[in-house]
């Protein structure tokens, strides 16, 4: 017994000693939780920088199932299946996949619990948990109202749902879409689903309208939807915000009715859109403040709260960065590189970042937003003048090239996290 | 554009408690912040809203600075009587706009 004990300790000793060069050597394990944009973009690019390192990617799904062009699947004009994308490739460049749930974090003893029962030990842990919609924040909207009322925000089953409603709708029907207030997943993303539901109504059920119901008062490249709006959708598409009584203060799923604190809209599709937090892991972790997101620092995007945790996605309070899928794939590279860094003593970079975000009003109206985004004074902000968007006045030309060069975008980033 | 939102009920019965709500459109401009040429925006903001119903005031309020753009107010009352709410807000520049409806208690 004292042999395997003074064993032990002459092992930590050394360890203590030389930790950097013990992790040089290939010791260090780095377990990543979350396969989506983050996670997954993450665990490739730390075998790409250090290919020593032991990485365990754990993922529950076998498939993921991504967001960004799923309001084209809505519209009917992309099948799901170009939407969702498997960990082999993830496996190829050396990553673990493990295919179960992180059922606990020890952040003292640096393990990770899996449901299978394995205890996983790191060096560093790495969540991207995505989001969690707050089913306590509007009345009559739970899980169960949400297969009356999908909010196909998590990319899948929801996002057929939708579909489905879309297609069984009369001509002349009214779709609702609940806007909530911010922070919410992907900015943009609640125009341009309207943007696409339009597309579909004026092509089938011309007749149809589109109501968005705002808890605010302006949103992401606004004028550049208007204009789309005018120019593709005129009085199909009405946007109600906060001021003029957009706000939804509750659901009755028995009958699809939304209700504002100044009216009552019966809906014959309603896509209700919920207040959102940080995915459970955050909080299985202990990365999650009392807002519901997870504070990092932004350069390693290590938790505030829990250190040699690392936080990356939309679950991550990053500053000036939107939570977007691009923003995501920026995060996982850079809090690879930092991470590869550390491990091998070297001190951490200061990141630049890059946000990338596509919209496509139309199949063949696209237009987009760049921000570029570093660490200063303690938190990500925006680069001033190194970011922008697409012009307001354009011909039909750039925006059929915009809306190619969103599809690049999407094969490109896809292909460079999955392939 | 609506200037003025409201949402009360039309009818009420008698001794009920009602919630009425009221949104105005209104900058409420804090006379604190700097504009694009460096000098100060100077303050605009509505300062009373007061409500009364048949004549009697049933909810006064005073606003400051702090309170944000396009206020929003709601209360309750009880309803006694039919008869007309009238909302009034008034503040700086002589900013004055009146608005009622109508609430038959049975």
């Amino acid at each position: 017994m004292s042999t395997r004990r003074r064993t032990f300790l002459g092992l930590t000793a050394a360890a203590l000693a030389a930790p950097a060069l013990v992790r040089a050597q290939g010791a260090a394990k780095v377990v990543v939780v979350g396969g989506g944009f983050g996670g997954a973009t993450c665990a490739r690019f730390l075998k790409r920088f250090a290919p020593a390192l032991a990485v365990t990617l754990v993922e529950r799904q076998k498939t993921y199932t991504a967001c960004p062009f799923s309001n084209e699947v809505i519209a009917g004009l992309r099948p799901l299946e170009r939407q969702q994308f498997g960990y082999d490739g993830l496996a190829r460049s050396g990553v673990t996949v493990a295919t179960t749930a992180a059922t606990a974090v020890d952040p003292a003893a640096r393990t990770v619990m899996l449901a299978d029962g394995t205890r996983l030990a790191y060096d560093r842990l790495v969540v991207a948990p995505g989001i969690d919609f707050d089913w306590t924040a509007l009345p009559g909207y739970d899980e169960k109202a949400a297969e009356r009322l999908p909010h196909a925000w998590k990319a899948g089953a929801q996002t057929l749902l939708l579909r489905r409603q879309l297609e069984a709708m009369r001509d002349g029907g009214l779709v609702v879409i609940a806007v909530p207030a911010p922070p919410y997943r992907c900015p943009p993303a609640p125009y341009e689903r309207a943007s696409q539901i339009a597309w579909y109504l004026k092509n089938s059920k011309p007749r149809s309208k589109v109501l968005v119901l705002d808890a605010k008062d302006s949103f992401s490249q606004q004028p550049l939807f208007r204009r789309a709006w005018s120019d593709l959708y005129p009085d199909l598409i009405e946007w109600v915000p906060l001021s003029q009584g957009g706000n939804v203060t509750s659901v009755d799923p028995a009958t699809l009715t939304l209700e504002t604190d100044f009216d009552s809209h019966k809906a014959d599709v309603a896509n209700v859109i919920p207040p959102q937090k940080a995915g459970a892991l955050a909080r299985l972790a202990g990365v999650a403040d009392r807002t519901g997101w997870c504070p990092v620092e932004p350069t390693a995007f290590e938790s505030t709260l829990q250190p040699g945790i690392h936080v990356l996605g939309d679950a991550a309070l990053a500053g000036a960065m939107p939570k977007a899928a691009s923003s995501a794939n920026a995060q996982g590279k850079a809090c690879a590189a930092a991470i590869a860094d550390r491990l091998a003593g070297r001190p951490p970079q200061a990141p630049r970042l890059v946000s990338g975000c596509y919209t496509l009003a139309a199949p063949d109206y696209g237009f987009s937003l760049v921000g570029v985004y570093r660490p200063d004074k303690g938190e990500l902000r925006e680069v001033p003048g190194a970011g922008g968007a697409s012009p307001l006045d354009s011909d039909p030309v750039l925006r059929a090239q915009e809306a190619r060069y969103a599809e690049g975008w999407f094969r490109a980033t896809t292909g460079e996290i999955f392939g | 554009m609506a200037n003025v939102l409201i949402n009360a009920p039309k009818t009420a019965r008698r001794g009920e408690t009602i919630e009425l709500k009221a949104l105005i459109l209104h900058p409420m401009e804090t006379g604190f912040r700097p504009g694009a040429n460096g000098t100060i925006i100077p303050r605009n903001i509505i300062q009373d809203f007061t409500a009364s119903w048949n004549g009697v005031e049933i909810f006064r309020m005073r606003m400051s600075p702090a309170i944000a753009a396009n206020p929003y107010v709601s209360f309750c009352a009880v309803a006694s009587e039919s008869g007309v709410v009238r909302l009034r807000w008034s503040g700086d520049n002589g900013f004055a706009v009146e608005e009622s409806v109508t609430v038959t208690v049975t």
